[in-house]
């Protein structure tokens, strides 16, 4: 196998105006759009001309002076990069004169560069390296005697790149790509002329700096100045193999670049439509815990939950499966035992785990953790717009006028996306944050929010409402639109309801907190200042009016005739990578793949049919149902694959009691995580590096995942679904995930055209993609709604019954953080853990003063449902009332605080809303020590020959 | 409710969610109200947690609100 870089044609593509002109390259014509540089024609036409400074990631420069090119009628030598095409120009690249002048360019790099090419990390993937040659530099006229740049010392602080600052030629496409692609600014030139070099913020190294290390700078570097550690250790890759991020709902695709069986690095995929060549610190860096010690790689059982693991064969680990979820349905009835799919993997395997439990357990208990998350999301858009997703691509944000942020941190959460909408928002894009807390957005360098309502949480369903007054009370709506696309009814009694006075902004600002006249400026601007595109986060989902917020803002995109074209749109911006994904093949328990009722009995015939079995057609029980009849002795099994339900699941107490009180809990993951500490049987994952399959990013966009390593376990996990399945005698025979693709495009409508074959030709589909739509569809709802006419749901304001009082007068919001991955399992276990050893809590100044708290100390946080330790933060990124943290460590485990309340729909939990006290504290609760203990005892593994 | 590591019984989280879905859906207007309410528990609930509520609402008489209740009603026709 050959490797191969992606090819650079140095400077981005033109914006498309519709014209184009036609000139002549070293006498070859060619005919591009108008604004295209000189160079990038030249690239298309298969050539290259010698360049440094330039680079396709971002604009050009034309500081090296190494592209100069002849232009027939015009003096001089232009810069190939910076010059653009023009009608009959006549251009060319390599002449004597040409060829001169860029040798001396060449000459004055290199007599400043140090000549250690043999032993330098980038040796054979070096641009200086390659244009030296390129030009034919023979001779360096200067020596390499004079005052140099060399000898500098490295700033190693960022644990996956290192700055050679010895070896930066100045040509600052760090600096650029640092503020074009990634948007942060943390990199400046300092000093001029000779002294001039690369700065992360002000001299700081690069740790303690601004940079969040998406590594867009790393790979914009024409040289070894900064380099991944990874590849100064192994060596340059190989091959490259085109696989999907496992992390989070923007589905960035990466050229995982490999030496043999290792990976060396992940390389963001230019032609990846969600992501287009960028990335974030963890899907570009933070992979290590695949390989990671922890990792359990052979199947163990256990007859309880207080002895040690026994290491056994895979062959016995399915047959004592098996056999126990036989036995517990022989005992308990066939509604005893349920299944939990996971976010984190594969469609094909999450598809197989909802069959198993469909045609092999015989009932529909099957759930999965969109449940704590998305769920709202299904269950609002599909009342309203008649399907359960979002309705734009990723390119969308470009046309948007008004971007529209609700309970999102997409910085954080959704980072690429996030560069996506800053360098949207850059161009003159208004922006207006709904959150409790002053996110990043909503200041950050060049970005500024036109409008922050800081609301208090639990008050959303309040607050869009009097948005949706000023919009209707003054007129602002698009009634032809409304009367086209809706139902002029519903609008009619929406409008009604909306307009009352104690709708108003006036009327519910002591509710929310927020200011009037503000209310009402957002509003105005999102009804009238053109293309409004709505993007929300699990601050709308996770409340006890999740899926009433998502029917909210559905009502007012479709008042103001903001879907169904680009630049506008409703956006959930999904958690995990495969949320999307989980959801549409079927892992709910009152539907089957693409969001059909399991009582719809022509679907169920469908299924029946191929599946061979009759299918159960009443709902099954949701994840946190199971655990209530669990603890009332009615569930006694469960399958549970890559899914930390313990540490992920509100109310820890009662989700451990309800574990503890079942016969048989299996669990299938890559680590012994908090779940497994009460689990009989554990079956050893394999991670996204290892398998077959594919992943559905928040676009509804399909993209394959590739198998670039054997699986360390022994199988790839939809493997290990099919012995399950078998050994209860269901007698599947998939040999690849195509073929399971291929049956959930036979039974999936929205599916039907989705096949490994297409994907591999076009890269990925954005379903529905099917006969009506063979490419796929990225903009949803553009002649219509998937339900016919859009429906205005009135959506009444309902406090949550979760109350701050004299006891817990706090309110407890929670939330991620760019560098760790939802409760961590997989960040925690990489260097990711330099920007966040821990979970802190976030606490504004008067609460901490009032409570005599300093930055740094210990607080106990303490909620009607239990108690946990953590150190203070005092920022005043939080409302005075409000305190906030992140879930990413089971030594804090957030989620004993939090409590059972949740979504009236769908059972989402509300853990955006807690009352909690703070109060200063000496170290762990004794809550956490027991923990500590409890899932130490649990995780032993006895020695092998003890086992006999 | 007690205050200390309070976690509800699961018949008072099953009137619990029955009043909630109700009160969600009082807007709509009673009639619709109930309609809507026994659809979702129709819907959404396994057929043991359906049983359980329409049993509750015999021995409890008050705990569901009077939507809640019809709706209930309704689903154990
Ligand atoms: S890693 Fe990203 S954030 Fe950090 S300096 Fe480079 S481009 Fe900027
Ligand atoms: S660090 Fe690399 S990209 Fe940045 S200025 Fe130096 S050589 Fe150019
Ligand atoms: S975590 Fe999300 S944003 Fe980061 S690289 Fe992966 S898919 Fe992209
Ligand atoms: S590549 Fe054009 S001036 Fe550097």
């Amino acid at each position: 196998m050959t490797f191969t870089r992606e090819t650079d044609h140095g400077t981005p593509a033109a914006i498309a105006t519709g014209k184009s002109v036609t000139l002549t390259i070293d006498g070859q014509a060619i005919t591009l759009p108008e604004g295209t540089s000189i160079m990038r024609a030249a690239s298309l036409l298969g050539g290259s001309i010698p360049k440094l400074c330039a680079t396709d990631s971002v604009e050009s420069f034309g500081s090296c002076r190494l592209c100069l090119v002849e232009v027939e009628g015009r003096n001089g030598y232009p810069a190939s990069c910076t010059t653009p095409v023009a009608e009959g120009m006549v251009v060319r690249t390599q002449t004597d004169r040409l060829k001169q002048l860029r040798r001396g360019v060449m000459e004055l790099y290199i007599s400043d560069h140090p000549l250690d090419c043999l032993t330098c990390g980038a040796n054979g993937d070096c641009e200086l390296q390659d244009q030296a040659g390129a030009v034919g530099l023979r001779d360096v006229r200067y020596g390499y005697d004079g005052a140099t740049n060399m000898g500098q010392a490295k700033d190693q602080s960022n644990p996956y790149f290192d700055f050679d600052p010895s070896k930066c030629i100045v040509c600052s496409r760090c600096v650029r790509a640092c503020d074009e692609v990634q948007g942060t600014f943390a990199l400046t030139i300092e000093g001029m002329g000779f002294d001039s070099k690369v700065s992360a913020s002000q001299g700081e190294g690069f740790l303690g700096s601004e940079c969040v290390s998406c590594g867009a700078c790393v790979q914009a570097c024409p040289t070894a100045s900064l380099i991944e550690k990874k590849v100064v250790e192994v060596g340059t890759p190989d091959r490259a193999v085109v696989t999907t991020c496992a992390y989070c709902g923007v589905g960035c695709t990466f050229r995982a670049e490999m030496r043999g069986e290792e990976l060396v690095r992940m390389v963001p995929w230019k032609d990846g439509k969600a992501n287009r060549g960028h990335s974030c610190v963890k899907g570009r860096f933070a992979w290590g815990y695949a390989q990671h010690q922890d990792r359990i790689l052979n199947p163990m059982i256990r007859a309880s939950i207080d002895e040690p693991w026994r290491e056994v064969s895979w062959d016995e680990a399915i047959a004592h499966t098996a056999s126990e979820f036989r036995r517990i349905q022989a005992k308990y009835g066939t509604r005893s035992i349920g299944g939990i799919t996971s976010s984190r993997c594969t469609n094909e395997e999450t598809f197989l785990v909802q069959k198993l439990i469909r045609q092999g357990f015989g009932n529909n208990n099957v759930d999965t953790c969109a449940r704590v998350c998305h769920s709202p999301t299904g269950y609002g858009l599909s009342q309203t717009f008649g399907t359960s997703a979002g309705t734009q691509d990723f390119d969308s944000v470009m046309q948007s006028d008004v971007i529209l942020v609700i309970g999102a941190n997409p910085t954080d959460g959704h980072p690429v996306f996030a560069s996506r909408m800053k360098r949207r928002l850059r161009q003159g894009a208004r922006l207006i944050v709904m959150d409790p807390r002053r996110t990043d957005l909503v200041k950050s360098p060049h970005i500024e929010a036109d409008h922050h309502l800081p609301l208090r949480p639990g008050t959303n369903v309040a607050m869009l409402t009097a948005m949706a007054h000023v919009i209707v009370t003054e007129k602002l709506y698009d009634e032809a639109f409304i009367r086209e696309r809706c139902d002029w009814d519903e609008f009619a009694d929406w409008a009604e309801f909306v307009s009352q006075p104690a709708r108003s902004p006036e009327a519910i600002e002591p509710l929310t907190g927020v200011k009037a006249d503000e209310v009402r400026a957002a509003a105005r601007l999102y009804a009238t200042g053109g293309n409004g595109a709505i993007y929300y986060g699990l601050g709308v989902t996770e409340h006890s009016q999740g899926s009433s917020t998502v029917m909210a803002i559905a009502n007012l995109a479709m008042a103001t005739g903001n879907v169904g074209r680009e630049g506008v749109g409703v956006n959930p911006l999904r958690g995990q990578n495969n949320v999307q994904g989980a959801c549409d093949m079927g892992s709910f328990p009152h539907e089957f793949s693409g969001y059909r009722h399991v009582s719809d009995t022509a679907t169920r015939q469908l299924f029946e049919r191929t599946w061979g079995v009759s299918l159960d057609a009443e709902p099954g029980l949701r994840i946190p149902n199971m655990l209530d009849a669990a603890t009332d002795g009615t569930f006694k099994g469960l399958f549970v694959q890559g899914e930390d339900i313990l540490q992920s699941d509100p109310n820890t107490h009662h989700v451990a009691a309800g574990l503890a009180a079942m016969e048989c809990v299996v669990v299938q993951d890559l680590f012994l995580n908090e779940t497994a500490n009460y689990a009989h049987v554990f079956l050893p994952g394999s991670t996204f590096l290892e398998k077959d399959g594919t992943f559905t990013n928040a676009e509804r966009r399909i993209q394959r995942v590739r198998k670039v390593m054997a699986p360390l376990n022994g199988y790839a996990d939809w493997e290990i679904v099919q012995l399950v399945a078998n050994a209860m005698g269901l007698r599947w025979t998939y040999d690849h995930p195509a073929q399971i693709m291929d049956e959930i495009a036979a039974l999936t409508p929205t599916f039907a055209g989705v096949h490994y074959d297409r994907l591999e030709a076009e890269g990925s589909l954005q379903w529905p993609a099917n006969d009506a739509a063979p490419d796929g569809t990225p903009t949803m709802h553009i002649d219509g709604f998937v339900r016919g006419k859009g429906k205005f749901v009135v959506t009444d304001y309902v406090p949550t019954d979760e109350k701050t009082g004299p006891r817990f007068p706090l309110l407890l919001t929670t939330g991620r953080i760019l560098s760790h991955y939802n409760v961590g399992a997989q960040t925690r276990r990489t260097a990711n853990t330099a920007w966040h050893p821990e979970d802190r809590l976030e606490i504004h100044p008067s609460d901490a003063e009032n409570r005599g708290i300093k930055e740094g100390d210990w607080v106990a946080l303490k909620s009607r449902a239990g108690e946990t330790t953590l150190r203070a933060q005092v920022t005043e990124r939080v409302a005075p009332g409000v305190v906030y943290t992140t879930f990413h460590h089971p030594e804090t485990q957030a989620n004993v605080i939090t409590t059972d309340y949740s979504d009236w729909a769908t059972n989402c939990p509300e853990y955006k809303v807690t009352a909690v006290q703070v109060m200063p504290s000496n170290g762990p609760s004794d809550w956490q020590l027991d923990y500590a203990d409890q899932a130490r005892m649990s995780r032993r593994i006895a020695p092998l020959e003890a086992a006999e | 409710m007690s205050d200390e590591n309070d976690v509800m019984s699961t018949a008072d989280r099953l009137i619990y969610m029955a009043n909630q879905i109700a009160r969600n859906l009082a807007a709509q207007g009673d009639a619709e109200a109930v309609a809507s309410t026994a659809s979702h528990i129709a819907s959404f609930w396994d057929p043991l947690m359906r049983a359980r509520i329409v049993a509750l609402a015999a021995e409890q008489p008050d705990a569901l609100s009077p939507i809640a209740a019809q709706a209930v009603r309704r689903i154990s026709a």
